[in-house]
């Protein structure tokens, strides 16, 4: 499991990071960055998964869900003249709104850990027929129409529109620049939300709950802070996925979608929050590649991949590289 | 004319009084649990009073592991109330009562397998300190419970009788008024045991203790009072020695047949 506390090492990939996001811009293509800046959205999802599930054990097969509803929450306040940073504060809050409604539900009504999972993906396969029924152009909030499957286009960029200032618009560098400020700080905070006392203990909770309440720690409110913070997360990442493509459709609360967030989080192997960014851009990678080499076969490379994860390298690639590392070192 | 009581007297005489008659820190009223139509714990009228060290014994099924779940709000009685320093602690969640100033150890060691010995002291210790006060005595709890050398190591990869060592630390780093203990030497070579009767002792010069045991070799060396249960009842409640001595205890112990012959 991770770490307890933040090490030098951390400090330096931090400063890496920050480097690469900062440069990278500069060294490629417009296209590739445009390309990159939708892997690094789905590394804040993957991120906001490891919160609930590396972190607290909580596995949401629902961050899918809080991922979508924080693209049409971004969609519906953009179209409806909302400043896009008012927006992208509304996507945070509709993430975090729903995920606790669900964690309230689960975690005071002593829901088990497999049944979070059930309800989590219920709740998503519910959006998706929901919104997919949203087709008739009466379904619409304020200015904002819905549209069914064909989902909702012109939605607004982000920019840095505070009122009273003149509004920035970001070019495909600015908001790649701020996807990947947004992914590091999410991270840096995950982090030393993890070594805090707060982490500490949900870390307690998720090894053995009852022995964390009788030590007089509520386990309840403890995991509904970090079920909803991580659908906030998430919320975030949604609403950076519809500003990236100025689109979004009810596709986000498809099965595959809400299977993928935990693929990468697997892959990647969890408790770490960088094994989760390693999943994602990894098989968003693998993903990509096989695209272009036909669609048939990237399913079937993602499930063999899935298959072989759970079976062979069940921690995930991370804890399996350092567990390496750490024994030749010592050995 | 009654003559005026001298004033030491009467203190004396009072404190002596109170000590009889003092609230008890934890009391049973007819407390029942039944399963089906069982009666696995039938009425038990309990008391222990503040710095007792109390075991309660019997032979399996006499109803002490249930009676002892009820008392940590694991099990919610059928009937009966428990109080706790006069106050009303039945079917209060877990981590309230363990707010009021009971710690629990389990009968089955449990711990955060993924976690340091160092950080189930700490994070036990914090509930009541700050994060630096709680290393403190995550500290001086790693040398009093001699488990300094594997400080850093994951729970997890620690013997059987080092985890019950870490899960009694944790009970004693919460700095409870009243601990719990369910078989706390269950799986222990004879020395951990030994050691384990001597950091009880010392314990309990500060906080009262009843401890569910099978151990009598244990029981002797710490027990002030012993309840023995028979069938959900308590069958005697007295010392080791007039338990040890007692016809009854025997028999249930040894059987109807053998003693009545």
């Amino acid at each position: 499991m991770a770490p307890a506390r933040v090490s030098r090492i951390e400090l330096a990939i931090w400063g890496a990071a920050v480097i690469a996001v900062a440069c990278l811009p500069l060294l490629v293509s417009t296209y590739s960055v445009v390309q990159i800046t939708v892997f690094l959205i789905f590394c804040v999802l993957a991120v906001s998964l490891d919160l609930a599930w590396g972190l607290a054990g909580l596995l949401s097969f629902g961050q899918a869900a809080f991922f979508g509803i924080g693209g049409y929450a971004y969609a519906i306040a953009g179209i409806n003249d909302v400043t896009t940073l008012g927006s992208l504060v509304a996507a945070v809050a509709a993430g975090g709104i729903v995920s606790g409604g669900l964690g309230y539900v689960a975690f005071y009504g002593r829901v088990s850990t497999m049944f979070l999972a059930v309800m989590t993906l219920t709740v998503t396969l519910i959006l998706l027929q929901v919104m997919g029924s949203t087709a008739d152009p009466s379904y619409r909030i304020g200015e904002a129409v819905l549209g069914g499957y064909n989902g909702m286009t012109n939605i607004p960029s982000l920019g840095l529109d505070v009122p009273l200032f003149e509004p920035v618009t970001l070019g495909p560098e600015g908001f790649f620049w701020m996807v990947g400020g947004l992914l590091i700080g999410i991270v840096i905070l995950g982090r030393l939300l993890m070594a805090a006392p707060f982490g500490r203990v949900l870390a307690a909770i998720r090894e053995n709950e009852q022995r964390a309440e009788q030590l007089g720690y509520d386990a309840r409110w403890r995991k509904l802070a970090i079920f909803s913070l991580s659908g906030a997360v998430a919320g975030l990442a949604g609403a950076l996925f519809a500003s990236w493509g100025s689109f979004i459709n009810p596709e986000v609360f498809s099965l595959s979608q809400s299977a993928q967030v935990v693929i990468w989080v697997l892959v990647g192997g969890r408790g770490s929050l960088y094994g989760a960014v390693l999943g994602a851009l990894l098989v968003q990678a693998l993903t990509q590649y096989l695209g272009s080499m036909g669609t048939a076969y990237t399913t079937l490379a993602l499930g063999a991949l899935l298959v072989n994860f759970v079976l062979l390298l069940r921690e995930g690639l991370l804890p399996a590289i350092f567990r390496l590392v750490s024994r030749s070192a010592s050995g | 004319m009654p003559q005026p009581v001298p004033r030491s007297d009467f203190l004396s005489h009072d404190a002596a009084k109170a000590q009889q008659d003092s609230p008890p820190l934890l009391e049973t009223r007819w407390l029942t649990k039944d399963f089906g139509g069982v009666h696995a714990v039938a009425g038990i009228d309990f008391r222990v009073r503040h710095g007792e060290l109390r075991c309660l014994i019997g032979p399996n099924g006499a109803g002490k592991s249930t009676f002892f779940k009820m008392l940590a709000g694991q099990l919610r009685p059928t009937r009966g109330a428990i109080l706790f320093d006069g106050r009303e602690i039945t079917a209060l969640p877990q981590h309230k009562i363990a707010r009021l100033g009971i710690g629990i150890k389990n009968q089955v060691p449990s711990v955060w397998d993924g976690l340091s010995v160092y950080e189930h002291l700490w994070i036990a210790a914090l509930r009541r300190n700050d994060a630096r006060a709680a290393a403190g005595r995550a500290e001086e709890l790693l040398v009093e419970l001699g488990l300094g050398s594997v400080a850093r190591r994951r729970v997890g990869a620690l013997s059987h009788g080092e985890r019950q060592w870490v899960e009694i630390g944790m009970v004693i780093a919460q700095n409870p008024a009243l601990m719990l203990l369910d078989e706390p030497t269950a799986g222990m070579a004879a020395d951990e045991v030994e050691r384990t009767a001597e950091l009880l002792l010392i314990v309990n010069r500060k906080t009262s203790i009843i401890v569910v045991e099978h151990d009598m070799q244990f029981i002797q060396k710490i027990a002030g009072t012993v309840t023995v249960f028979h069938q959900g009842r308590v069958l005697v409640e007295d010392t080791m020695e007039n338990v040890l001595a007692n016809a009854r205890v025997r028999e249930v112990y040894l059987g109807s047949g053998r003693a009545a012959g």
